[in-house]
């Protein structure tokens, strides 16, 4: 059994979902000028290390982001939940960084943030949603991964992950240390304290720059992405149909289109 | 034609070929004259890939019981290192697909257009058209270096089709040694058992989300799919909140469907569920909110409380039957 088990937790912060989304109309890439906040997708992660944290029984979650002017305050509620520091790499240069750039600054703050038993992620942001960058830190760091966890146990030296496929889910190993991504709502993220609240304000943020980090700023963000957006078109719309309130009666108007696709 | 060779990953269970992987060879055969797959399998999806236009089967041995990101891209990555690769590698976004795309993309410096619908050329290049906010903008991405282009695409954005091709050659890929970042094994596999239509190929889906207001309400999609034949599933919402198992996703982060009818309940319709959804030739819903973005796409939307409607409609279809 590790006597100390340090997790660090990737976190992204973006903005509020139920805002309606924008592109810059400069670049084409998702506008992030507004207020952020925490992922929900990363709570997950968060909640399942300072549970590993806890059944270790020693050892700390620091948690690790990047995000334009130096936002801190979807960290504040992930430091509010428990974690105990935070990695923030908040650089002009990072602006356009596509998810290879994302994962090279994250692979040197995770460094940065000290020895690590397991890095936790979610297996996608909700706002950009590629799904590769697990992956990519864990080869970037040279380390085993397993993504889509549904549930983590440590024993001794050895990660075992039940991790989710097409018809159930597979008991998956490897050594520490591991790169896991953690599938939504295989937990339930605590909802911070007020006593957590007050503590996450003191906790300590690095702030760091790209160069701080001893990356090249032309190898991320805008220039460094490799890619490049070429056309912005509205999709084809689907036909507007028929609205009705119910009456009481409405279900009335399913059955009828059911009979008339031939369903029933 | 200046994309001359694709990739296709081929994935495949118990010899069966994945319809996706079927899905993206079909494009593949349109955009480029060379069309071959890497596989975990081998000979023996041969003739399956190549009825789809796949000319070889490049198999890379030694992966049983291994988690195969990291085997399949380190032998993709020696090929193109050794000068053997192709213009492109297209791959399903599934587990594998993602878990290969990201560690192929570190190995080459290159990176990957993810979310594909669909593939077209743009001044030379091979390009991705990514739907986002929800299906109602379009982007297309090109790569700006010559490097090998890696694209994730969606499932169901092609129709799968034979053409007619002879069984492929069968080739060895080999995979370099991989340290410590090929040490995940598999040591067990859980099947659960599911009854009823999957989800991805069901002609009717009927989909529940957080306005069933508590977890016991679900009942009532499980009910009345059960009555339509049709397979039951849900927003990311009430998949977070525990109420039903992730496979039930539908949605950007869950599955893609395309049934012939496609019924949601209390569901509002965020973007994230809208990508998965759109494509239903025929969408009903039923949400007490009118201004709900669902409405937006339904061919009929019913403005009501669900827990009024669908008891009133299961009852109404138990009678008839």
């Amino acid at each position: 059994m590790l006597l100390l088990m340090n997790v660090v937790v990737c976190v992204k912060q973006i903005p509020d979902p139920a805002d309606p989304g924008a592109l810059d109309p400069q670049t084409n890439t998702l506008k992030r000028d507004g207020k952020l906040i925490l992922d929900e997708s990363d709570s997950y992660g968060v909640e399942m290390a300072l549970q590993l944290v806890d059944t270790a029984g020693g050892g700390e979650v620091t948690l690790v982001s990047m995000a334009p002017n130096g936002e801190v305050s979807g960290l504040r509620t992930a430091l509010a939940m428990g974690a105990a520091k935070a990695v923030l790499v908040s650089d002009p240069a990072l602006a356009g960084s596509d998810a290879l750039g994302t994962s090279k600054v994250l692979a040197k703050a995770i460094q940065r943030a000290g020895e690590a038993d397991l890095i936790l992620t979610a297996t996608e942001s909700s706002d950009g949603y590629t799904g590769v960058v697990p992956e990519q830190i864990a080869e970037l760091l040279q380390l085993p991964s397993i993504t889509f966890a549904k549930e983590i146990t440590i024993e001794g030296n050895t990660l075992k992950v039940q991790r989710q496929t097409e018809a159930g889910y597979d008991e998956v190993e490897s050594p520490l240390p591991a790169v896991v991504s953690v599938t939504a709502g295989v937990v339930e993220p605590r909802y911070p304290s007020f006593k957590g609240i007050m503590a996450a304000k003191s906790k300590p943020v690095d702030q760091v720059t790209v160069a701080d980090l001893g990356i090249d700023p032309s190898a991320v963000g805008w220039a460094g992405g490799g890619q490049e957006i070429v056309e912005v078109a509205q999709a084809e719309a689907r036909a507007g149909g028929t609205i009705v309130e119910d009456d009481g009666e409405g279900f009335q108007k399913i059955v009828d289109l059911l009979a008339e696709l031939k369903v029933i | 034609m200046t994309v001359s060779k694709i990739w296709v990953l081929a994935e495949a269970t118990d010899g069966k070929v994945a319809t996706t992987t079927l899905e993206i060879l079909a494009k593949a055969r349109e955009l480029a004259d060379t069309v071959e797959v890497v596989t975990a399998s081998g000979a023996e999806i041969a003739a399956e890939v190549g009825a789809h236009g796949a000319t070889k089967v490049l198999a890379v041995g030694g992966t049983e019981g291994k988690l195969l990101g990291a085997p399949l891209a380190g032998a993709i990555a020696a090929a193109i290192a050794a000068g053997n690769g192709p213009d492109a590698v297209l791959m399903a976004t599934s587990y594998t697909g993602r878990d290969v795309a990201g560690r192929l993309s570190v190995k080459i410096d290159a990176p990957v257009i993810t979310n594909v619908v669909d593939l077209v050329e743009r001044d030379g290049r091979l390009a991705g058209v990514e739907p986002i906010f929800g299906g109602v903008t379009d982007v297309i991405t090109k790569f700006t270096t010559d490097k090998v282009g890696i694209f994730l695409v969606r499932p169901k954005s092609f129709a799968a089709e034979e053409s007619g091709g002879a069984a492929a050659s069968v080739e060895e890929l080999s995979v370099p040694d991989l340290g410590a970042t090929g040490t995940a094994v598999v040591t067990s596999r859980f099947v659960e058992e599911k009854t009823g239509p999957s989800l991805d190929e069901a002609a009717v889906v009927v989909s529940g989300g957080r306005g069933l207001g508590e977890k016991d309400n679900y009942q009532l999609v499980e009910d009345l799919a059960k009555l339509l034949q049709a397979a039951p599933g849900a927003s990311r919402a009430i998949v977070d909140a525990g109420w039903v198992p992730y496979s039930y996703q539908v949605g950007q982060t869950g599955k893609v469907v395309k049934p012939t009818l496609y019924i949601a309940a209390g569901i509002s319709g965020a973007t994230q569920h809208l990508v998965g959804m759109k494509g239903s030739k025929n969408i009903i819903a039923i949400n007490k909110d009118a201004e709900a973005p669902i409405f937006a796409v339904s061919d009929l939307g019913i403005v009501g409380d669900v827990h009024k409607v669908l008891p009133k409609l299961i009852e109404a279809l138990q009678a008839r039957s």
